[in-house]
């Protein structure tokens, strides 16, 4: 407990591990808070609790995942994320070498994406009253001028796009809960967005749709945006790209791999004369090697999210109600 | 994926499509029950009833395991969870189902009750062998697909001396709920309920064999075709049913045959009959009481009985009044024509069983096909 009540057994885990991790000019500075200098133009902020059990898992950490969860969300505006900030909630008793891993995670990945971490806190909790470690980062950043992405943006007509497969990151993870462990090559998409964002808008700056689909996955997303709009969809099973191992872990669990989260997929709508382009500039990243154009903005004041199934037939794809259970036969 | 996509093939749909809109009279309507809700979640998922010609309707029967479960039997897991501090496992959908005042075992979760989900029994047992300071009961719910797997843990946990485990025992039995179908006053006398021909369930099959429905084409003159529960085995049975009642046959024929046989498989059935025994009577949610159509454990493995263990007494509880989920689960109702449905009763907020599992035939309307209940422009 002394490592969080703010004498120099905190000061010396700031010092030690924090500081070395994330090393820049505005922590060296050792203030409460970070100054810097406001560019021009409309700011953007987000912020994002993160909360994952397991803490580790293939292909990344809560660490990096905190990173890149922030990042997205800022970048989702069409922004140039700037700074981070975080702030730990540690568990009495979490052993200093997995807080050490995964600081030097979120180290790394915040150097990677260029956006460095600029002012943080941290407190420890009773043992029982946490979960090994929670982290909150806050991020912000400058939208270019003459970009205007919206929830609300999406017109009857345009086209819906998807970065790549969808469900890694949910499959990953639940491979590794304790009640479910199972066999899996598949890893966590968990991944920056920001250059994706970038490459993107300076092909077709008009881009009037942009969200990354974490929790409660792409079906979640596209009936947000749905009813945000005031619009309709009408997707193609078909085109949705999905690994075979996740779709495969999918229907052995019994779930829906379009409501399974991403942490590194984003979807975007255009307008439909923009969409060949978008589609092969997306294409033509590292992070959208896979992307495809899922389905259409529809005129629908219900606000139904329609999907023409691979079996030739017609449904919904609603939100999703609570959790996914799977079902028992 | 392989031995999947096989059974998904939107070419060979389409062809048996064709073929069944060929062989329709269309003279005439085509009533048939769907009894699983397995086959209810692929017809509304894949959108099979698109590709039926509109002669042809399926009405969804009570064959979901989680929808017939009666509240006093859920109630019994809440006090085991809530009042006697015991570990409750069950499985996925169970969670949601609707209980007294309002609770549910998700519900009972957040209130602190030490409720986990499983995916199978013997998981439930290993939580017990981990936790042997602690009461553990295994909430056992479903048809004949999930009883040989409890029956096992129940013989596993005996030949272990296990102390601390015990099971809820709420399997019930298809027979006895498709013979209920057909005496309904509904079926048998009103014909209100015209049903031509059931599409027999699959993965129940596969433990009794297609042998048991030999006495029901024979004694009620209906067709059954057990299916598969992917997309195509639902279609091709379809076209099976339609080609019986045309020619004006009742045959129990297997659509199934790469996994169901005439005698099931007869090793499952021993063990639960070494571990089972009939209630004589049961309670079904939308069905009332219904004789001989449940299981409880044999009194020789009676400390693994947790309504033996916990001295349980059951109580009916009655369902919502606005619900329809009786009437839907026999076939006589549509989920629409439930005056709660899509309004105060939703997949977040259920009032009715149906509305819970994505077998349910309301949830699989709500979350599938409710699109269809409105005008809808395309751009």
């Amino acid at each position: 407990m002394g490592h969080g009540a703010g004498g120099r057994a905190s000061a010396q885990l700031i010092e030690e591990l924090f500081l070395a991790a994330f090393d820049n000019e505005w922590l060296r500075q050792g203030n409460d808070q970070a100054s810097f200098a406001a560019p021009l133009g409309r700011m953007v902020m987000a912020t994002d609790a993160h909360v994952v059990s397991p803490l580790f898992f293939p292909g990344g950490d809560i660490g990096c995942l905190s990173v890149h969860g922030t990042i997205n969300d800022v970048a989702m505006s069409g922004a140039q994320p700037l700074y981070l900030s975080a702030s730990f909630i540690i568990e009495e008793g979490f052993p200093l070498s997995e807080l050490k891993r995964i600081v030097d995670s979120m180290a790394q990945a915040s150097r990677a994406a260029g956006v460095p971490i600029i002012t943080g806190d941290t407190k420890v909790v009773e043992r029982g009253k946490g979960d090994g470690v929670f982290i909150t980062t806050t991020g912000v950043g400058v939208i270019p001028p003459g970009i205007v992405i919206d929830g609300a943006g999406a017109r009857p007509g345009d086209a819906i796009f998807v970065s790549g497969t969808v469900g890694d990151h949910g499959v990953a993870i639940m491979s590794k809960r304790e009640s479910l462990t199972f066999e899996t090559e598949i890893r966590s998409d968990t991944a920056a967005l920001h250059g994706l964002v970038a490459h993107m808008l300076a092909a077709v700056p008009a881009i009037h749709v942009l969200r990354d689909p974490t929790r409660g996955g792409l079906a979640t997303t596209l009936n947000e945006i749905a009813k945000q709009s005031g619009v309709g969809m009408e997707l193609d099973e078909a085109a949705i790209p999905i690994a075979s191992q996740v779709d495969a872990a999918c229907e052995f669990l019994g779930l829906d791999p379009l409501y399974v989260a991403n942490e590194g997929k984003l979807m975007a709508i255009c307008a439909p004369e923009s969409a060949e382009l978008l589609l092969s500039t997306m294409r033509s990243h590292p992070l959208g090697i896979n992307a495809a154009r899922i389905g259409t903005v529809t005129d629908d004041p219900h606000g139904f999210v329609q999907m023409r199934t691979r079996f030739g037939g017609r449904r919904m794809v609603d939100w999703l109600s609570g959790e996914q259970l799977p079902r028992i036969c | 994926m392989k031995y999947i996509d096989e059974f998904r093939d939107s070419n060979i749909a389409q062809k048996i499509a064709d073929r069944i809109c060929a062989e329709v009279d269309p003279a005439r309507q085509y009533s048939f029950m769907e009894f699983c809700g397995g086959h209810t979640h692929a017809i509304a998922r894949y959108g099979v009833s698109e590709l039926l010609p509109a002669n042809v309707r399926m009405i969804h029967g009570p064959g979901c395991p989680v929808c017939v479960l009666p509240i006093g039997r859920i109630d019994h897991a809440l006090t085991l969870a809530l009042e006697r501090n015991v570990i409750v496992c069950t499985y996925g959908d169970t969670m949601r189902v609707p209980a007294s005042g309002g609770m549910s075992l998700i519900k009972a979760k957040a209130r602190g009750g030490d409720i986990r989900m499983v995916y199978s029994a013997s998981d439930a047992l290993r939580i017990a062998q981990e936790n042997p300071d602690r009461e553990v009961v295994f909430f056992a719910i479903g048809f004949e697909t999930t009883t040989p797997p409890t029956a096992l843990v129940i013989r596993n946990a005996q030949a272990c001396g296990l102390a601390n485990f015990s099971v809820l025992c709420c399997h019930v039995l298809t027979p006895s709920a498709i013979t209920h179908i057909f005496e309904s006053p509904e079926v048998r006398e009103y014909g209100t309920i015209p049903i031509d021909g059931f599409i027999g369930p699959a993965h129940v099959s596969i433990v009794i064999g297609s042998q048991p429905y030999v006495q029901f084409v024979e004694q009620y003159r209906k067709p059954v075709v057990i299916a598969g529960f992917e997309p195509l085995d639902v279609m091709q049975a379809i076209l099976m049913l339609i080609r019986q009642v045309n020619e004006g046959r009742s045959d129990v024929e297997n659509e199934f045959a790469r996994a169901v046989t005439a005698h099931g498989n007869v090793t499952a059935q021993a063990l639960v009959s070494e571990v089972f025994e009939l209630r004589p009577s049961f309670e079904w949610r939308g069905l009332g009481e219904v004789p001989y159509s449940a299981l409880r454990i044999r009194p020789m493995f009676a400390r693994f009985d947790a309504e033996r263990r916990y001295d349980l007494v059951y109580k009916p509880v009655p369902d919502n009044k606005a619900c329809e989920c009786g009437a839907i689960l026999r076939g006589v109702k549509k989920p629409t024509d439930c005056k709660i449905f899509g309004t105060v009763c939703t997949p977040e907020n259920p009032m009715g069983s149906c509305m819970v599992s994505s077998e349910g035939a309301c949830a699989a309307h709500y979350s599938y096909g409710r699109f269809k209940d409105s005008a809808v422009v395309i751009a």
